[in-house]
């Protein structure tokens, strides 16, 4: 580290040995095409009681040097340089039985997938009272009552019922906090949170952040938090490192980063983080040669309604749960009442407008936008398409229907959308074999070219299988398959989620574009309200199946009405600038 | 890790994909080789063996391997080598063909009772418990007795004791897919279910169905020698390795080892072989691994 920032991390006592010192790590894996270096050259040090935040693009190593730390890289990787001194213990030398002893007592880390760290099949309570008394914290008499005692430390509320909860049976934010409660079960020295909070809703991620915060904070712990989000590791750390491709390109006091960036990596990463008051344009690089306007095409009719839901319902069967013999024959138990996934929701979009369907996992923004799509059939309500009745049509056998080329889907996922056996060109190409668009051969080589031209993917990426694409290209492979059949309204669903964030800013401003020039409508599904802010004209907020509030996003931003959408805002994190 | 940088050729050819297999794990590689000899012999050997596998020489009988009789010689006369490499082409047409069918008819209704589930699945699984339900060998006996003592029969018999095995692969690997994120793009696209199940799901699972050939490949081997080595099946005097040993077990005791042994041992390499290929045609048809 150099000496410049360590005079920067403000309220550490410098005489005081630092608890982590990290020098010129270098890390490499073994792969088939030679020796590939992770990372490069990496200092760091961690103060007692100090929170630093590793911040960085997928590749960038963020994960790896924390695995270096506690030396559980896999069998390919290895240290190559450099020394890990925690403690006054050389990780890279130490046995592995030193090491071991080291981990889960003095340092304790917690993954991005809360349910995949639990033991699916065993109590929660029983997995912490596991821990307790491995590392002798509790005697088998006194485990029960030490573990809820844990369980209210993390502020899980109910704390004696929770204790016979499975897995399974909680949120996923309720689940972090029980990682986060078996991680600080050995009051560890230092807490390493690899993307603690990826995948959880902006309101769990803040009282998950708060509740680390506030631990650390309360026992004097050192944490390291490895995010994407530079807003999140200005808001809760004291000192941020931002890594691009293995190396360290700046390390500096959370406010600094932001008020002054050094680095042209950071300041780009910077630009491309939806904040308050920017538009979509401000998000690309400065350097980025301004895009020419998109030749605009008039819509047809624009501003009447493409789309009119009315009172849409669906409901899902909730059964009683079966015991015993009746369960083993597959007899189901009395049905309960069902349960209203999408309970009653009205709206429309019109010809040319996007619209922002935003809400919490499980508000029924998917099922939605699932019966949208015409995958699902609502319970009840109906769904009227350019006048025609689409809900009429099943969704079995929607597929043949002509107008499935008229509604088209950008899923969230890029990689699991793509069929990994075909190559870009036939993922694009499949829409228009099967919709009877009539082209094939070099006719449809030559549509399949011009749409990858539109979405900005280079031609000579076209023969490779989904697994030889970064993410950002696989995103534009699913957009250039969605807009194939020049389709009227197109539903986007967190196309985003899984990008990076210049990744990100790259592809909403391509989206933006295509809209202008094609004429499209969208439905905006998303979570994050300051991207739909970006994209939308018009918003939906969502809660429990039902619609809390509607209307223009500026204004709905400005000054929301229902205390839902005030919470969801307060709880974006935001750089202090 | 996303480490492997995929700027350099995707365009790996199939030829220098399998080397590196080849390279990764030089079992396949023999296993490949074997193969190969045993495809060879399938194929010309009919036309390339020193002595007529059917022609008896009584004066030649219970010769031990020599360098005119390199296997030896049988009861009647006839060169062991030569009826080894001759029925190399019979139970290599029973072993693909029972597969082949399997291969199809298990697969489809696999895939199909993965993806449709419902009845199709309930008919389909109860259908296969009651094929398991049997000794599979009994089975094979009872339908190859039941329909006639034929080689269509053998191949007819092998390929239903194999077809719980297929089905119980494709419906599991049909069953995680059925809700992927491609398979739903596939019904935006506007694919029939139809073509859903086979354009999209069924070359997903090919890799792990590949690994099932193989190793029922070397089954199916195994099982048509055993219906001839009890009398079912292929009938002397034509060469096939099961009956040949059925016939060279009685000259054990006598000191006539070689009529039993090197049928035995042929048969022996090949189902090895077979249960070898599996893994590496599981590296070679999974793109995955192409990188």
């Amino acid at each position: 580290m150099n000496i410049h920032a360590g005079n920067m991390s403000a309220g550490v006592n410098n005489m005081q040995p630092p608890l982590l010192e990290v020098r010129d790590l270098t890390v490499e894996f073994a792969t088939r095409r030679g020796t590939v270096q992770a990372v490069k050259q990496v200092d760091l040090t961690l103060a007692k009681g100090e929170t630093l935040g590793i911040v960085g693009e997928s590749g960038s190593g963020k994960s790896v040097t924390s695995y270096a730390v506690m030396r559980i890289l896999d069998r390919a990787g290895r240290i190559a340089e450099g020394t890990i001194s925690f403690g006054g213990v050389d990780i890279g030398t130490a046995s592995e039985g030193q090491v071991r002893a080291l981990r889960g007592r003095e340092m304790s880390m917690i993954f991005q997938n809360p349910r995949a760290a639990l033991n699916p099949i065993r109590k929660v309570g029983k997995q912490i009272e596991d821990v307790l008394i491995e590392h002798v914290q509790a005697q088998p008499g006194d485990a029960k009552e030490k573990a809820i005692e844990v369980l209210k430390a993390v502020r899980i509320a109910r704390p004696e019922e929770r204790y016979h909860a499975y897995p399974f049976e909680l949120s996923g934010g309720m689940c972090q906090r029980i990682v986060i409660a078996l991680a600080l079960a050995c009051r560890p020295q230092l807490l390493i949170a690899d993307e603690p909070t990826t995948g959880l809703d902006v309101t769990t991620q803040k009282a998950v952040m708060d509740l680390v915060v506030e631990l650390t904070r309360e026992r004097n712990m050192s944490t390291i938090l490895i995010t994407h989000d530079l807003g999140l590791a200005a808001a809760y750390c004291d000192r941020v490192m931002v890594m691009e491709k293995g190396k360290v390109v700046e390390t500096a006091n959370a406010e600094a980063v932001f008020r002054a960036p050094q680095h042209a990596y950071t300041r780009k990463l910077m630009r491309a983080t939806p904040r308050k008051g920017v538009t979509l344009r401000d998000l690309l690089p400065e350097d980025a040669a301004p895009a020419a306007p998109a030749p605009t095409a008039p819509v047809e009719g624009a501003g009447t309604p493409l789309l009119i839901v009315e009172n849409l319902v669906k409901e899902y069967p909730r059964q009683t749960p079966t015991s015993g013999m009746a369960g083993l024959f597959g007899i189901k138990g009395a049905a309960a009442d069902p349960f209203r996934a999408v309970d009653g929701i009205s709206f429309s979009v019109a010809r040319g407008e996007s619209l922002g369907l935003v809400g919490e996992s499980g508000c029924g923004k998917s099922t939605t936008s699932m019966m949208l799509m015409r995958l699902v059939d609502p319970t009840s309500g109906r769904i009227v398409f350019k006048g025609e009745e689409l809900s009429a049509i099943p969704a079995k056998r929607f597929a043949g229907s002509k107008w499935r080329s008229r509604i088209q889907l950008v899923f969230q996922d890029p990689t699991d959308s793509l069929n990994p056996r075909y190559t870009a060109a036939r993922a694009i190409a499949d829409p228009l074999m099967q919709m009877g668009s009539g082209l094939s051969g070099k006719a449809l080589r030559a549509k399949v070219e011009e749409l990858a031209g539109l979405v900005g993917l280079p031609v000579h990426l076209l023969d490779r299988f989904p697994h030889q694409l970064s993410g950002g290209q696989k995103a534009r492979v699913g957009i250039a398959r969605a807009i194939a059949p020049d389709p009227d309204l197109v539903i986007l669903d967190e196309p985003t989620a899984a990008l990076d964030v210049s990744v990100q800013a790259v592809v909403l401003n391509l989206l933006q574009d295509l809209k202008q020039r094609l004429g499209m409508s969208y439905i905006f599904v998303s979570h994050d309200l300051e991207v739909v802010r970006m994209l939308c004209d018009r918003v939906i907020v969502m809660r429990t199946g039902r619609i809390v509030e509607e209307g223009a996003t500026e204004a709905i931003m400005a000054a929301p009405k229902a205390e839902y959408t005030r919470e969801l805002l307060a709880s974006i994190p935001h750089p202090p600038i | 890790m996303s480490l492997a940088a995929t700027d350099a050729a995707p365009k790996d050819s199939l030829f220098s994909h399998a080397r590196h297999i080849v390279a990764e794990n030089p079992v396949t590689g023999i296993a490949f080789g074997l193969f190969a000899l045993f495809a060879l012999a399938a194929l010309i050997g009919p036309y390339v063996v020193p002595h007529d596998p059917l022609a008896s020489n009584t004066s030649a009988a219970l010769q031990p391997p020599s360098a005119t009789y390199w296997f030896g010689t049988d009861q009647l006369g006839r060169d062991i080598f030569s009826r080894v490499v001759v029925a190399s082409r019979l139970d290599m047409i029973i072993a693909v063909a029972s597969v082949a069918l399997v291969f199809v008819a298990g697969g489809f209704a696999g895939i199909a009772s993965g993806y449709f589930g419902g009845w199709t699945d309930r008919i389909v699984g109860r259908v296969s418990d009651t094929i398991m339900a049997f000794p599979l060998f009994v089975l094979a006996m009872g339908i190859v007795a039941a329909l006639g003592n034929t080689v269509t029969n053998i191949i007819i018999a092998t390929a239903i004791i194999n077809f719980p095995l297929y089905v119980r692969v494709a419906r599991a690997e049909a069953n995680i897919r059925r809700e992927a994120g491609f398979v739903q793009a596939a019904r935006l696209s506007g694919n029939s279910e139809m073509r859903i199940l086979l354009g999209h799901i069924a070359p997903n699972i090919l890799p792990i169905m590949m690994v099932q050939v193989s190793l029922t490949m070397g089954y199916a081997i195994l099982n048509a020698a055993g219906l001839s080595f009890i009398g079912l099946g292929v009938r002397p005097p034509t060469p096939e390795w099961g009956i040949m040993v059925a016939e060279g077990a009685s000259f054990i005791i006598s000191g006539e080892w070689w009529i039993a042994f090197f049928p035995g041992v042929t048969l022996m390499l090949a189902v090895f072989c077979f249960n070898l290929l599996g893994d590496g045609l599981r590296d070679l048809v999974d793109p995955q691994r192409r990188t």
